[in-house]
């Protein structure tokens, strides 16, 4: 790892806005997705960014890839600003950074064949001389990601869940990126199939140095791939730290909830554990509370968190938190 | 105690135009009353479909219940016609589906959806029906349950068109309460919100529960005994804390080794299962986790294992012993 960050991400927001009506529709406010973000990751790392449905993970790893227009705030990806990339610039970026989607049957176009879809990236990027050296590039992608080069010709249907996944993950790899969001990569494989996939991952970013954005919602499995985690709830991040101090001293009181919640393969410690159950529902993103986001489930909330904002500021060594109950 | 619900050697099989699909491979289990019994496995090892055969909501064709018995109290369900069946079906033992939204319909209010259960299986009226209706919401946790019943399933979350679903489930008294995977759709902090609700209602009814589920987090936390599945055979069955303690199937240990933990520091890379599961289509012949298994033999492809008891409430179906490596004589 270096000092210099290869992703920064400083007060990232991304609104989309929500409409009424069918033939005249009018704009009647904005889903803030994404509500003032900041983060970076350092080269060879693996940020992790955990929280539950529709708390912004997925749509912050698409913003930072300029998949969706940026709202507000900064992205830089090896000192190209995403905003305001174009032309060669962004070419550029879609070459460094790529990424690994959730779902391994509709990411893949079912009427190309494993050559064509991993070729694609090294044709959009030139990265061969010749027809030849390009399957050469295939076969070894394939290689690499476990799959027999036999298989070259085959379409996705023929292949299970997990060796889907190892096709998607060999097109990410085909314009040799240095940064890879993987957005929820093993979410929809078996428990089985999910170790190969993460040791796979872990593989790869030996071997070529890559550094990962890794969105999940299985926070075991974050623990086991991540170096640093940031924690998501309702479009901000409310805390992040080191792996282990995260897992050891969670500060947010979201944090802790969440954590408390994750079932442990272990009847006897299960059974002894105490549980945070939160109460009620994520409130909806287009109307988030005032003042804390988390106030309305929140065990310990007092008045002024109703009220105030609360700063996403440093309290231990790269421990950050959003919280005023913090000292 | 006499148990529950006894199954015998239950096969399921469906005829699609590919061929046939053996889902389920002759499995016997029982569930006492009271108990909870997890089903664990991954996608198609034939968890679900076992438990709608005993429903008798296997749709025919394609499937079909080959050979089995299913005895509750002093009946076999599958000798019921559908009339008879349907007295059991919801009255004495209710199923909660993984999607609540599409196991609920959504053009009913959720009102009319409890209430109708309970004047087809306790003949109530419609104002007792809803008196009754807005108790079994309140008892699962729906705030303002009186304002709620007209609303529609779309007005609620996936948490709470969960309760809702338990609501219906458990509105007839159940002695037997069948959860198909009923928190893989939901978020962590609502999972734990369900699995506690289901704890509590349980205690309070003494009614059985089977839980079906790939999640061994789960499991740990809510099971009495476990069976453990793959593809449409039961490999494994044991207490919770016996099963996690001691696992004995080459597949046991291979999915508990593949898991990470959320309470311990890395120590090492996951332990992952080479290879991905049987195809259905091919009629099994020999133990089932042969081609992924590192303890594999010879018989293995000859004979498929039978449960064998390795100790009290412990069977495993395996020709290998695990823990010396050697084959047990057949």
């Amino acid at each position: 790892m270096d000092s210099e960050p290869l992703v920064n991400v400083a007060r990232l927001k991304k609104y989309f806005p929500v409409s009424k009506g069918l033939l005249f529709q009018k704009q009647t406010g904005f889903v803030k997705a994404v509500d003032d973000v900041s983060f970076e990751i350092f080269r060879g790392e693996t940020l992790g960014l955990v929280g539950e449905s529709g708390c912004g993970k997925t749509t912050v790893g698409r913003t930072i890839l300029g998949l969706y227009p940026i709202t507000e705030g900064k992205v830089l990806i090896e000192n190209i600003d995403v905003a305001k990339a174009h032309g060669k610039e962004l070419h550029q970026l879609r070459q460094k950074a790529q990424m690994i989607f959730q779902d391994p049957y509709a990411s893949l176009n079912p009427r190309w064949t494993v050559s064509a879809i991993i070729s694609e990236p090294i044709r959009v990027h030139h990265l061969s001389q010749s027809e030849a050296e390009k399957t050469e590039r295939v076969q070894e992608l394939m290689q690499l990601v476990g799959l027999s080069p036999r298989l070259i010709n085959r379409f996705p249907h023929e292949f299970s869940g997990g060796q889907r996944q190892r096709i998607g993950v060999a097109r990410a790899l085909a314009s040799q990126p240095d940064f890879i969001v993987c957005d929820e990569p093993i979410s929809a494989l078996d428990v089985s199939i999910q170790a190969q996939v993460v040791n796979l991952l872990e593989d790869l970013q030996d071997r070529l140095n890559l550094t990962y954005l890794f969105i999940a919602h299985d926070l075991s499995m974050v623990r086991h791939i991540c170096d640093r985690v940031a924690v998501m709830y309702l479009g901000t991040i409310v805390e992040s730290a080191d792996r282990d101090e995260l897992y050891e001293q969670p500060l947010h009181p979201y944090t802790k909830a969440l954590l408390s919640a994750v079932p442990i393969p272990d009847p006897k410690k299960d059974r002894n554990r105490h549980r945070i159950i939160l109460q009620g529902d994520v409130p909806s993103p287009i109307n988030p509370p005032n003042g804390c986001r988390f106030h309305t489930r929140c065990p310990i909330a007092k008045q002024y968190c109703k009220e105030q904002t609360p700063q996403f500021r440093e309290v231990g060594q790269s421990h950050w938190v959003a919280c005023h109950e913090i000292a | 105690m006499d148990p529950l619900l006894i199954v015998n050697n239950l096969v399921t099989q469906f005829i699609i135009p590919e061929g046939t699909v053996y889902a389920v491979n002759g499995i016997s289990f029982h569930i006492n009353p009271g108990e909870t019994l997890a089903v664990v496995g991954e996608s198609g090892c034939g968890k679900s479909v076992s438990m709608l055969s005993v429903m008798g909501l296997i749709p025919t064709p394609p499937g079909k219940i080959v050979h089995g018995e299913a005895i509750y109290g002093e009946r076999n369900l599958f000798t019921l016609n559908e009339e008879e069946m349907e007295k059991i079906r919801g009255k004495e033992i209710a199923m909660v589906f993984q999607d609540p939204m599409t196991s609920l319909n959504p053009v009913l209010t959720i009102g009319r959806q409890i209430t109708e259960a309970l004047a087809c299986h306790l003949g109530m009226t419609s104002i007792e029906a809803r008196d009754k209706a807005i108790n079994l919401l309140e008892m699962v946790g729906i705030p303002e349950a009186r304002n709620r019943l007209d609303d529609y399933p779309h007005q609620f979350s996936g948490g709470m068109r969960q309760r809702v679903m338990i609501a219906m489930a458990l509105s007839c008294n159940p002695n037997l309460l069948i959860a198909d995977e009923p928190t893989t759709a939901l978020d962590v902090t609502i999972q734990a919100q369900i699995v506690e609700l289901v704890i509590q209602l349980k205690q309070q009814r003494n009614m059985a529960v089977i839980w079906i589920t790939h999640d061994l987090g789960v499991v740990a936390g809510i099971a009495d005994r476990v069976n453990v599945m793959y593809a449409g055979f039961i490999v494994e069955e044991a207490n919770v804390d016996d099963l996690y303690e001691n696992p004995h199937h080459p597949y046991t240990q291979g999915l508990l080794g593949s898991l990470p933990r959320v309470d311990r520091r890395r120590d090492r890379k996951l332990i992952s299962i080479p290879g991905s599961p049987p195809s259905l289509l091919v009629k099994p012949k020999g133990c089932p986790f042969r081609p992924r298994c590192q303890y594999a033999r010879e018989i293995c492809q000859i004979e498929t294992p039978q449960l064998r008891n390795i100790s009290q409430n412990h069977r495993v179906a395996c020709w290998i012993n695990v823990e010396n490596g050697e084959q047990i004589s057949g």
